[in-house]
């Protein structure tokens, strides 16, 4: 019994922290909806999406899905998948490249 | 496994090939169907993943210009067309809900029923409204604009194919949710996870670990969004 409460407090959270990642969350929403508003070109906007996109994703999944506090066993496993998503955006950037180059080669400039 | 137990295992880097190599289970001291449900999301993350990936390369691909989203998903406010304002509305509302279900899973653990159900409930009203605008959405984009998967009046036709297929199930997700979130909270509200009765259709005792499992799941849902808005919506 006295174990179960021990385990109880180990996975309940203060308040504030939730309250503080949820106002976070609306800024960053609020700063990548601004980048649009703004009409923000170029490298600059791409930085500035991606920055947003990866602070609030982070936050959502350290502090919403609890991964902060989650055994590191667990955290690796879940995580280390993502470097082959990774490559697999670098040989589609690769790909899409080399398709739009042919298209252009022999669709528009050959016609 | 008990907690004496889990204090002698090594904790961080030193943990994971112990852990692993360890019989039975791989992740000490999490619960099994957290385990579980994590590695559904990790497999769902690699669906949308290739959804994403795919809209990259068509888009990447293409020598028609893309439609330009902000000004394909703008809506008339006042006789002004505001750029992107339903996404940015959806957006705080899922943000929203997501910041709900969190109170849910701690009021869950704190065993305070009310506070849990009522925060469960206004989640799947949160997602409800989501779902709704996003219906609005569509309906306005195939009916008044003539969008299509095959064609568009924008631009490049590959637009609404992926346009629809990642919006889509994205969507699905969360009309799923908004489903299972509605059962949960009335369990939560008849005292199921108190009184320990079985589920109907695991016929399995539950607690509210169930609460923090569908939590996992809901933020999924936001963190998927997040991502559709910043590819889809923002570039």
């Amino acid at each position: 019994m006295v174990e179960n409460i021990k385990k109880e407090q180990a996975t309940t959270h203060k308040l504030g922290i939730y309250l503080w990642i949820w106002g976070l969350l609306f800024v960053l929403s609020f700063f990548s909806y601004m980048v649009d508003w703004l009409q923000f070109q170029g490298l600059l906007r791409w930085t500035l999406i991606l920055t947003f996109m990866f602070l609030k994703a982070g936050l959502i999944m350290a502090f919403f899905m609890h991964l902060f506090w989650e055994r590191y066993t667990l955290v690796n496993v879940l995580l280390w998948p993502m470097t082959a998503i990774a490559t697999f955006v670098g040989l589609m950037v690769a790909e899409s490249k080399y398709t739009v180059f042919t298209r252009f080669f022999y669709f528009v400039l050959g016609s | 496994m008990d907690q004496a137990a889990l204090k002698k295992l090594p904790r961080g880097w030193k943990s994971i090939p112990s852990d692993l190599n360890s019989d039975q289970t791989a992740f000490k001291g999490v619960n099994w169907g957290k385990a579980m449900m994590w590695i559904f999301l990790l497999s769902d993350t690699f669906i949308f993943s290739c959804f994403l990936l795919s809209y990259m390369t068509g888009r990447g691909s293409t020598v028609l210009p893309w439609p330009n989203p902000s000004k394909v998903f703008a809506l008339d406010f006042m006789g002004v067309p505001v750029p992107l304002l339903l996404i940015a509305i959806m957006t705080f509302v899922l943000i929203t809900s997501s910041g709900t279900m969190a109170m849910a899973v701690k009021y869950g653990y704190e065993k305070n029923r009310k506070l849990c159900g009522t925060f469960l409930l206004l989640t799947a009203i949160g997602g409800l409204t989501f779902v709704g605008m996003q219906a609005f959405e569509w309906s306005k984009l195939i009916f008044h604009e003539g969008v299509r998967p095959w064609s568009n009046p924008y631009g490049a036709p590959q637009f609404g194919s992926f346009f629809f297929m990642i919006t889509g199930f994205h969507g699905t997700h969360v009309s799923i949710g908004v489903i299972f979130l509605f059962i949960f909270s009335r369990k939560v509200f008849k005292g199921d996870f108190d009184s320990g009765r079985k589920g109907y259709f695991t016929s399995m005792k539950s607690d509210y670990v169930a609460i923090e499992i569908l939590g996992l799941y809901w933020h999924f849902v936001d963190l998927v969004w997040v991502f559709i808005f910043a590819f889809f919506y923002l570039w």
